[in-house]
């Protein structure tokens, strides 16, 4: 058997019946648990294979067997399928630490039986965002994922998450409505909205025009990937929800922005117009973000904040638009998702046992737990950049593909992220000696660390260090990746063959239009 | 050809409703922000219908003359686009209420945590106690002397001294 494409609607499809499944078991607490692992288990199967086979070219499926232009493709290229593993591992290793926490935990009322439709509800959507080989369905895909994300934010329903809710919540509708125009305003423009065909015809529109739609949807992008100055939503919202909703927000939803933007940079708006500006984007938020953190007491918000702050780095090897840019820039994704869901597991456990988040409060943790310790302090020195650890690798790449373009704007962008670098440091060695160090007002009493915690978040910790051990053949893998983007008539000829139809059946239909009775344009999209 | 020409009515619609939708936005209280919500995403719908062209006639090949029918696909994207706007509303709604069970009004609250440490900063305490700073009132100096090395020949810091 040699046609793979089977495979890549399956990280959308599994969960989203897994999802309609572990809902109609809401009685059932016992089943729901074991329905949602084999599900995300079976979507890692998937998206490993899909990340070993696409290595040799661009898998494509049309939807409903209705060709491209006209239906909806999902599109398995190197980034895709990098992005859906590393997710897909993630995701897995927060489900298993929700569910040793919710076994562990009295539940803090909240409805457990909602918890795993929404949460495989939203690994559906970052999958559908990833694999979208169309406009209109990555809106789609954001959609399926905020919907299921205002959930998980306001479990329970308790007083502080109904106020942390309502802003996540208008401000996520609100780049909704952008993105939606900006489909709009680009489907009025060029008449299509699949992305390879967009490709095709962008060039052709008026250069003021192009711009337009560019702006519009970074803005779109923008505020879901929070870039300064759209992130002030970020650090309010995220602290309050439970710990492994936190952790899969903060390692997922904001790397799905900044997914948007690689794409839609590389393959719709390549003459890269708006990198100036970009560049002082990134600048204004990796010194904005990581000043935020310095001054925080709360642990949780102290990562938010680094999180804003290191989007900048992602947004700094985007906006470098050279093909050291890209690589260092992907690279620098997949190890911000993994480290930053993995310090949050963590700080879940601090948490646990210390009690409290507050920097103030919390003390003494080395002596009762040392593991706690070791677990924090890896992942800390990973996002810090300290170097063997891919955090390094990470930036190091980011600074020489800085270095090589050379523009004195680079080269401040390059000292700027020496000294977030530095600041991450400072901040994240400051909390652990709070933490764990510092004498606590009250001796914190030893409390029982549930293995299916410790677990699951030293395996994300692994997961780091195997992009740190891997780093070599994972960064060539990058390279790679950022080369087809760079070409794009990879992505493109694997869509649209010919340059105008894909290969599903509307084409034969569209050549002998006369002896066939109809052909269904929305192709899916109703 | 398809006449791209903009029906100026629906423009003029479009722009009263971004309008209203942005102003009813900036206000405090939910339920305001959520009409404004639904103001902005039937703009966005129009913009769609604008998008798609002239209106035709109804989109079945073989039965209509081609090149007069209306571009069914931005319809296709519209129906989708007001299931979803239900949905985000009616969470919306859902949220509103639930803040007015819970503190009997529906208005947006600030984050208190930002002030906290504003006001952290203007007291400007140090924020860590720990071992090394606070315990005992001995200093470096004091440290230092009564230490031991290899020029003490074996005899307490302070019997050396003297």
């Amino acid at each position: 058997m040699t046609d793979w494409t089977w495979l890549v609607p399956l990280p959308v499809v599994i969960p989203l019946f897994a999802a309609g499944l572990a809902l109609a078991m809401y009685r059932r607490p016992r089943i729901q648990p074991i329905v949602s692992v084999t599900a995300l288990s079976l979507v890692l199967m998937a998206s490993v294979a899909l990340l070993v086979l696409v290595d040799g070219g661009p898998l494509v499926v049309d939807v409903g067997d209705w060709a491209a232009p006209v239906g909806i493709d999902l599109v398995a290229d190197r980034l895709s399928a990098l992005m859906l593993t590393i997710s897909s591992a993630v995701t897995l290793c927060v489900l298993l630490y929700s569910l040793a926490q919710g076994r562990d935990d009295d539940e803090e009322s909240a409805p457990v039986s909602i918890y795993h439709p929404t949460y495989l509800v939203l690994t559906a959507g970052v999958a559908n965002a990833f694999l979208s080989g169309d406009l209109f369905n990555i809106y789609v895909g954001f959609e399926i994922l905020l919907a299921a994300s205002f959930v998980l934010l306001t479990l329970g329903g308790t007083f502080e998450r109904i106020r942390a809710g309502s802003i996540y919540v208008v401000v996520a509708l609100l780049s909704s409505v952008l993105f939606l125009v900006a489909i709009a305003l680009i489907y009025a423009a060029t008449g299509t909205v699949n992305l390879a065909q967009l490709a095709i015809r962008l060039p052709e529109i008026d250069p003021g025009t192009r711009l337009v739609l560019q702006v519009l949807l970074l803005l779109a992008f923008a505020i879901k990937a929070a870039i300064f100055p759209l992130s002030a939503w970020l650090p309010d919202s995220y602290p309050t929800a439970p710990a492994p909703v936190t952790a899969v927000f903060a390692g997922l939803l904001t790397k799905v922005g900044v997914y948007a933007i690689i794409r839609t940079q590389t393959l719709l708006f390549p003459d890269g117009r708006l990198d100036d500006v970009l560049m002082w984007l990134a600048l204004a938020t990796m010194l904005v973000g990581i000043l935020g953190a310095v001054a925080q007491d709360d642990i949780k918000r102290l990562l938010s904040f680094t999180l804003v702050s290191h989007i900048g780095y992602m947004v700094f090897g985007i906006a470098l638009s050279s093909d050291a840019g890209w690589t260092a820039s992907i690279y620098y994704v997949a190890h911000h998702i993994t480290v930053q869901t993995a310090l949050f597991l963590v700080v879940g456990l601090v948490e646990r046992v210390g009690g409290s988040t507050s920097l103030t409060r919390l003390g003494g943790l080395a002596r009762v737990a040392p593991v706690l310790a070791i677990l924090f302090f890896v992942p800390a020195m990973n996002l810090a950049g300290i170097p063997p650890l891919s955090g390094f690798l990470g930036k190091l790449g980011l600074l020489e593909a800085g270095v090589h373009v050379g523009t004195p704007l680079a080269y401040t962008l390059v000292v700027g992220g020496i000294a977030t670098s530095l600041l991450t440091l400072y901040a994240l060695v400051k909390a652990w000696n709070k933490a764990f160090w510092q004498t606590p007002e009250v001796e914190p009493r030893p409390v029982h660390m549930p293995f299916g915690m410790v677990g699951p978040a030293a395996a994300l910790i692994g997961v780091g260090l195997v992009l740190t051990f891997a780093g070599g053949p994972l960064y060539a893998y990058t390279e790679r990746a950022a080369a087809a983007l760079v070409e794009r008539t990879p992505y493109i000829e694997a869509v649209l063959p010919d340059g105008e139809r894909g290969t599903g059946e509307s084409a034969d239909v569209a050549d002998e239009h006369d002896d066939r009775i109809s052909i269904d344009l929305g192709g899916g999209h109703g | 050809m398809i006449d791209m020409t903009p029906n100026v009515a629906l423009v003029v619609t479009i722009g009263v409703l971004f309008t209203a939708g942005v102003y009813l936005l900036l206000e405090r209280s939910l339920s305001r922000v959520l009409i404004g919500v639904i103001l902005l995403g039937n703009g966005a719908n129009l913009l769609f219908l604008v998008a798609g062209g002239a209106a035709g006639r109804p989109p079945i090949v073989g039965v209509e003359p081609e090149g007069q029918m209306s571009d069914p696909l931005p319809q296709a994207m519209v129906l989708t686009a007001i299931v979803i706007t239900l949905g985000m509303t009616a969470f919306l709604l859902a949220m509103a209420y639930r803040s007015w069970q819970l503190h009997r009004h529906d208005e947006v609250q600030d984050d208190v945590e930002d002030r906290r440490i504003a006001r952290l900063a203007a007291i400007d305490e140090r924020a860590t106690a720990d071992a090394d700073t606070e315990e005992g009132s001995e200093t470096l100096d004091d440290e230092a002397a009564s230490a031991r090395d290899e020029t003490d020949d074996g005899l307490p810091a302070d019997e050396v001294r003297r």
